[in-house]
Order: C-alpha cells, then structure tokens, then sequence
C-alpha cells in the first residue's frame, strides 16, 4: 500500500515530461515550416530573372509586364515585416500570372522547351508556397489547441509557451482576380 | 444530358457526377458542350495552368477541417505495433507449416530449422529492402529529366503540405493508370506512378493522388504494407512448394514408402496438407481487413493536404474509367497500390478478400467531403 503514492508520483512525471516534449515537438515544427516557406520564397526569386531573361527577346512589344515582374520581385525582396512581404508576395504573383497570361499569346514563345519548363518550376514553387503556408498554419493550429487545452495548458503556462500567429494573407492580396491562360 | 453517364469537362477533362449541370473543378457549365459528354477530351495542353489557372477561386470551395497531426502520429504508432504483430503471427503460422510438411518428409525437425533459416532471411529482407523488391518487381525506374519535371514538382509540393521529407520518385512504365508508396520510414519512403498516369491526368488529379501515397507515407501504412506484401508471399510459396510437390513429385513414392513411413508422417502429412492451404488464406483475410480501412483514411488524408477531395475523386473516376494494370501484379502486392491492379471495383464487390474498398464508394465520400451533391436529387 506504500507503494501507492510514488506509483503516483512515477506516472504524474512521466505525463509531465512527455507532454512537455509533445510541446517542444511542436514549436519545433512551427520553426521548420516557417523556415520552408522562406525557403520556397527565395527558390521563386532566384527563377524569376531566368524566366525574364530566356522570354525578354520574344517578347519586344510587352517590356511593361516584365519590367513590373521584375519591380515586383525587387519590392518583394526588399519589403520589411510580415504583413509588408505577404503584400508584396501577392503582388509579384498577379504579375507573374500576368506574364503567363502574355506568354500565351506568342506560339513560339509556348513551344520554347526552357519557357515551358520553367514555367513549371514557377507553378510548383507557387504552389509549394501555399502548401508551406498551409502546413505552417495547421502547424500552428496543432500548438495553440495543445497549450490552450487542458491539461498541457498548465505546463504550456509554467513553462511560458507563447501562442503563435497565423500566416495570413492581406485582404487586397486574397482577393486575386483570376487570369485565364485559356 | 443523359443521366448515368459521367460527363467529361469540356475545359479540364474532369470527369462529373451524372447529371451534373457545372464541372465540380473549375465550374465550366457542362450543358453548352453535350456532344463531349463521352470521350473525355485531353487535358489542356501543357497542362500546367497557373496555381489559379485550372483551380476554382479559393472562396468556391467549402472550407475543410485540417487534418490533426496527432491522428498520424497515433496511425503510425498503431501501424509499427500492427507489423509487429504481423511477424509475430505469421512466424508462428510458418513455423507450424514448417514442421508439418517436414513431419510429412519424416523430419519434423529439419523442417523447423529450415523454416527458420527461411523466415530470418524473408523477415530481414522485407525489413531491410523491402521497397527496392517492389520497385523492381514492378519495374519502376528512378524518374529524372525533363519528361518528369512535373511528377517530381508535385511530389515535393504534396510532402510539403504532409509534412514529410520529400521522397524518391519513380516511373513505371506501363499504359495502365496506378501508384504506390513503399518504405519504412517517411525518410526513406518512395513513390512510384505508372506512365499511364502520368499521361492522362491533369495536375490536380496527379496532386490528390500523390497526396494519397504521402498520407500512406506519413501514417507508415507503407511499413505494415510491404511487410506483408513479403511475409504473406512467403507463407503462400511455401504453401504452393509443397502442395505442387505433393500434387507432381511425392504421391508415387508416398504410396511406395507408406509402409515404411509409419503413422506419424502420414499424420503429419495430413496437417501440412490442411495448414498449406488454410495459412495462405488466414495471412491473406488478416493482411486484406486493415488494408481497406487504411484506404478511406489516406483519402481523407489526402483531401486534408490538397483541400481539394474533388482532385482525388476525379482521379479515381479516371482510373475507374482507364483501367488500373501494372505489369508484375500479383497477389502479393496488390495492397499497395491506389487502386487494386488485379480487378475493377464495382459497388457490389466489397467482399471479405478485397484489399480496397469499392472505388464508387470511395469517390462518394470524396464528393461528399468536397460538399457535391452526392445522389442525384440530393441538395
């Protein structure tokens, strides 16, 4: 009958320490994904100027929709905080839909391997953006629920686990107007 | 429009409920275009449309509920504690059939030791290179170049949203329409489409597949499924050696030795028979009853990481409608894949033995999850 308390006491521990651990785990994988959705942005700068440069010489009459790619990606590069990037990221993808939109209309331009191919790198990294964000945000929904809920709420408080913030997307940026490259 | 015949989309091939009056992917209306109402037209070409180009505007779709990541890690535990259970099991079949037919040889014991030797080796491969078998049976080559630039985008833009690292990709070559993921650990997971597929899907379709395989990636389906894909295959050849050698080589000396042998063979003999053909039978129902359930849970895991379960039910649709052969199926692996290789699924097939669910039962959750109306005159 002794034993009762310290059995106790054995498996209180052992629940502490694992639930701290699941939060760990957590924030650890709110960090990762973060980090991949900068990875994504980064890839989607780097193939922009290769995408400018290979469809520049077909392209005579449409100077105005690459050089706004080209100013998007500046601004979206150089834009400061959160809420300044997630502005300019939606802006360089309505140019960029824009620059697929052109590329449409010169066959030889849509025939060209390189253009065709990296227009493909372009719509996976696009969409590898999204997908980031949205692991990053399920990430987040994970962590908030477990140090909101009882009873990892009590370590998550002892411990100060901050709740953390949702990507989320500016309203002029979300509301996209379509472009149709059919 | 008549009604039972899947309407293809006009503008994204995507093939629609009977009756339909808009696509349920890009909302093109379906009425304007009824002579395309039967061959499906092919994708648009250089089917890469802009992230916007081929999907409906977000708002056009219901919101769906994330998928929480503790259903995955407590999948993957259960599956880890399933193959476990797995060996355990089928090493105690093997050892039985082991002994039986050496006992119907006269020698229980070297049939023990034999069997041993057999699993040790069959257990460590399948842990070991299990995934590198399946390939190779299949005869899926590592897909790099141009030609797949595509497949390999989706696939990481799918680990992305699961959460995994990004597997290796492989190309089967064949003009049927399948997929399957092999490995022991999402680390070192793979896989693999069929050239058919890759042919006459669109992006979104391949997306919601890949999606598929992750999700039996992430929850380590793919650890239990080539386990048993191997262990099951080995009781079955051990089973068919001996009762192909009882059928062809041993009745004329059986009758020959009976005299000789004595009792205890002829006892033995009779339950090697009995266990050779019902070990086969009994690893096959037990591997088949969790391999169905798996199947809706990496359907809804898919619409989760897509959120787009009308990708996958197209795809399916698709599939359904092509054909789903591989070359190299075969019993033993015909668990893995998306669709079951070996056979067509219609709604009255959900027998005791089918690794899959029925695919139109598949497709109506789907619909259902993508908020389609499912049923006819359903609102």
């Amino acid at each position: 009958m002794a034993y009762i308390p310290l059995v106790l006491v054995v498996v209180i521990v052992a629940w502490f320490v694992a639930a701290y651990n699941k939060l760990v785990r957590f924030r650890n994988q709110i960090k990762n994904a973060w980090h991949q959705i900068d990875v994504q942005l980064k890839r989607r700068y780097d193939l922009i100027p290769n995408l400018v440069e290979v469809v520049k010489d077909y392209m005579a009459y449409e100077q105005e929709t690459l050089t706004k790619v080209i100013e998007a990606r500046g601004a979206a590069l150089s834009a400061k905080g959160p809420a300044a990037q997630a502005k300019a990221e939606g802006l360089l993808t309505e140019t960029l839909k824009s620059l697929f939109a052109v590329v449409e209309k010169y066959p030889e331009l849509k025939a060209n391997q390189n253009v065709a191919s990296l227009q493909e790198e372009l719509t996976g990294t696009e969409n590898k953006i999204s997908f980031a964000r949205q692991f990053y945000n399920d990430s987040v929904m994970t962590y908030n629920n477990a140090i909101q809920s009882i009873p990892t709420n009590f370590i998550a408080s002892f411990f100060s686990f901050a709740q953390e913030a949702y990507f989320e997307i500016e309203p002029e940026s979300r509301a996209v107007p379509k472009a149709s490259l059919r | 429009m008549i009604s039972g015949i899947a309407p293809a989309c006009p503008k994204c091939g995507g093939i629609n409920r009977p009756g339909a009056d808009v696509c349920y992917l890009c909302r093109e209306p379906l009425g304007d275009h009824p002579g395309l109402g039967n061959s499906p037209p092919a994708p648009p070409p250089g089917g890469s449309a802009f992230v916007g180009g081929s999907t409906p505007p977000v708002e056009a779709r219901p919101p769906l509920r994330p998928i929480p990541m503790l259903l995955f890690t407590e999948a993957a535990r259960h599956n880890v504690r399933m193959s476990v259970l797995l060996f355990v099991l089928l090493f105690a079949v093997f050892f039985l059939l082991g002994t039986a037919i050496g006992g119907a040889y006269g020698d229980p014991g070297t049939g023990l030791g034999l069997s041993f030797v057999l699993y040790a080796i069959l257990g460590a491969t399948a842990y070991f290179s299990g995934s590198s078998i399946v390939l190779a049976i299949h005869g899926a080559r590592e897909a790099g170049g141009e030609e797949h630039r595509q497949l390999r985008n989706v696939v990481e833009e799918m680990a992305i949203a699961a959460g995994v690292p990004p597997p290796k990709v492989y190309v089967i070559p064949a003009a049927g329409m399948n997929a399957f993921a092999a490995g022991r650990r999402p680390e070192e997971a793979c896989v693999a489409v069929t050239a058919g597929l890759l042919d006459r899907l669109n992006r979104e379709e391949l997306q919601g597949v890949i999606a598929h395989e992750l999700a039996h990636v992430k929850s380590r389906d793919t650890l239990y499924n080539v386990c048993a894909a191997v262990l099951v295959g080995a009781v079955a050849l051990l089973s068919d050696l001996f009762l192909r050698g009882t059928l062809w080589g041993r009745r004329g000396r059986t009758e020959g030795e009976r005299g000789g042998g004595g009792r205890g063979a002829a006892a033995f003999f009779v339950l090697a028979l009995l266990l050779a053909v019902l070990a086969p039978l009994a690893a096959k129902l037990l591997q088949m009853s969790i391999s169905r359930q798996r199947e809706y849970h990496a359907d809804a895991a898919a619409a989760g990481f897509t959120r787009n379960p009308l990708g996958l039910a197209s795809a399916l649709a698709k599939i359904t409608a092509g054909g789903a052969q591989v070359p190299g199926e075969n019993r033993g692996t015909q668990h893995l894949f998306i669709v079951n290789p070996l056979r067509m699924f219609g709604p009255e097939s959900s027998a005791l033995m089918s690794t899959h669910p029925p695919t139109e039962e598949r497709i109506q959750r789907l619909r259902a999850m993508g908020g389609v109306a499912v049923g006819g005159g359903a609102k």
